[in-house]
Parts: C-alpha cells; structure tokens; sequence
C-alpha cells in the first residue's frame, strides 16, 4: 500500500509542476503474476515512469498507452496474457495474466 | 482520476483514514468510501459504498460487478501500527523486528532515561503516559498494543484504553501468576472479565522464547497470527444461517 501512495505523490508533484500524467493500476490477476492488485504506475507526458505494474515484463506497453490517454483524455482497459499474443512480444513471460487499467489524471 | 481525488487520498494517509477508491471502468467515473462517507461521483451508489466497505475490512483491492458495470476498488488502508509500552530491553528487539514487517511503530514510556531516540533509531518514542498517548494517536482496529514494563502504574492504564478500544491485539508481558493480579486490579476500573480475556497473556506465541529478541519473536508471531485469522475471517464468504 504504501508502494501505491509513493506512486501518488510523484504523480502529484508533476501535476502541480503542470505535466501531463496518466495513472496505471493492475485490477485483475490470474495465475502467478509479479505485482498484486493495486499495484500502479505513474507515468508523465515526458514517458517518465514511477513504480510498477509487473516485473518490467509490460511497462513498456502500458507506458505507450499511458501517453496515449494523456492526449486523449480516455480511460483504457489493457489485458496481458501467455495467451495473448501481444502480451508474448512485450514479454510476459512470468505465466500470469493481468488486467491494467490506465486513466488520465485530470 | 480527478487531482482532488488524489489530493484526498494523500490527506487520508497523513491522517491514518483508511480509504476506497471506486472506479467505473467504463468511464472512470470515482467515489471516495470512508467508513463514515463517501463523495464523488458514485457515492449516491449504496451498492457500490457497501461493496468498498467490505475490501476496506479484508484489506483488498479488487474489481467487482456491480449491476452489469465493472467497478475497481481500490483500498488504501493503513499500515499496521505496533504501540509498544514500555521503551525496555525486549522492545529494542520488538522495534526494528515489527519495522521489518513493515508495522507502524510508536514506543511510549514516561521515563526519559528509556524512551530515547537513541535507544530506538528510526522509530517514534512517545515521552508520555500511554493513556495520554493514546488519546493524542488515536487507537484504531488496524493497532496491536502490547505492554511491557512489568509496572502496574505503567502498564494497567494502557491496557485499560487498549481494552475499550477495538485495536485487534493486547499482549501484556508477566507470568500467571502476575496476569491473575492484573485481573484483580483492572476489574476495579470496569474491565469485565470477557474485556480481560482479550489480553494475550503471558504475551506471545510459547516458542520456549528466553532472550529479548526471542520473545520478540514470539510476540510478532502471534501478533502476526491473529491479524491473518482476523482478516482470513473477515474475507471468508458469510454462510446464512441454517
């Protein structure tokens, strides 16, 4: 928990230095998957990035999508699986599947 | 997420106020859930307050359904929190081991020469009586106090708050022999018996502990083991009654 909250304190001092920010939470996870639910990352219009959402295995994926809502201004819901082939490409080799939902901070 | 929400959720950890954050995953409309309030968008929702009442009690994020709209509750609780009363030998074992385990941790003592910073590097002492320090703390469900200095002035008004509050775990240091005078004495303040039978005494798991640090030891593991039965409870579906 306290993870999460060190999370919300660097999103916040780049919201009061007027960035972009995008917030990443893990909301579902199945099988064995690196961070518990909960689990956020924050992410600045500059691809900056603040804790984690798995063992480094998605980051990547969700960073891209994080800026996407920046600009957008859109919530998004991302699944990442051993099934999923786009989940392969960016690594989740861990055998867990996990659910990440990544919202704009407005 | 809305800055005001994130601003919230900070003032609610600076003030030890657990907390849930609901979120439609459609729209990523928000309810801030207190135990006693709840604002934002998705507070008129009772279905939605009420869920986020129950992972706030098991202390667990998760998304739920909630008539056909997928909603992530996401709980900020706070941390464990460790009272140790009396700042003596046994608690310069029990400090650093409960902040390895990542428990909040206070030692209270009114005597100077003890409770010293020095003596405790890196955890709040408390200079004071613990009936006074807990009023000024605050004694919350989410507290385990245990009590240390074998001194009935010391200890019998901490363990008299402690039991009329609902912290989840008292442990009083002193064999039987000294539990059974407790007993005695703390009745005449208005303890019950079932109030006393809360008391984890002699305190701590029976490891065969004889050092500091091992009573230490064996006091976590039993703090440790009824916090995880507490919230093994508190998550385990409720069964109607037949």
């Amino acid at each position: 928990m306290s993870d999460a909250l060190e999370v919300l304190d660097q999103v916040g001092r780049w919201k009061a230095d007027g960035k972009g920010v995008a917030v990443a939470t893990v909301i579902v996870t199945w099988g064995s998957s690196p961070r518990p639910v909960g689990s956020q990352l924050g992410v600045d219009d500059a691809g900056n990035m603040v804790g984690s959402v798995s063992g480094g295995c998605i980051e990547g994926a969700v960073v891209k999508e994080a800026l996407d809502a920046i600009k957008d201004g859109k919530p998004r819901l991302l699944d990442f699986g051993v099934t999923d082939e786009q989940a392969w490409d960016v690594g989740l080799a861990c055998g867990g599947k996990v659910q990440v939902f990544v919202e704009k901070v407005n | 997420m809305k800055a005001e929400t994130l601003a919230a959720l900070q003032d609610a950890r600076a003030k030890r106020r657990a907390v849930a954050l609901a979120t439609r995953l459609s729209d990523a409309a928000e309810a801030l859930v207190y135990r006693d309030d709840a604002k934002g968008e998705l507070a008129g929702d009772a279905a939605i307050v009420s869920a986020a009442h129950r992972a706030m009690d098991i202390g667990k994020s998760e998304t739920v359904d909630i008539g056909g709209a997928k909603i992530f509750l996401n709980v900020y609780v706070p941390p464990p929190r460790l009272i140790i009363v009396g700042a003596v030998h046994i608690a310069q074992s029990l400090a650093p081991m409960a902040t390895m385990l990542e428990f909040d941790v206070t030692v209270v003592d009114p005597r100077g020469a003890w409770a010293t910073t020095q003596r405790f590097p890196g955890v709040k002492v408390i200079k004071d009586w613990a009936d006074e320090a807990f009023q000024e703390m605050g004694l919350d469900v989410s507290t385990a106090v245990v009590t240390l200095t074998h001194d009935p002035k010391l200890d019998d008004p901490a363990l008299e708050s402690a039991l009329k509050s609902d912290v989840f775990y008292v442990g009083a240091l002193g064999s039987k022999r000294t539990h059974a005078k407790r007993k005695e004495r703390l009745s005449e303040v208005g303890i019950t018996d079932e109030m006393f039978a809360r008391i984890h005494g002699p305190v701590g798991l029976n490891i065969g502990a004889k050092s500091p640090a091992e009573i230490a030891v064996s006091i976590l593991g039993q703090i440790i083991e009824v916090r995880a039965r507490r919230l093994e409870a508190l998550s385990a579906p409720k069964v109607a009654a037949a």
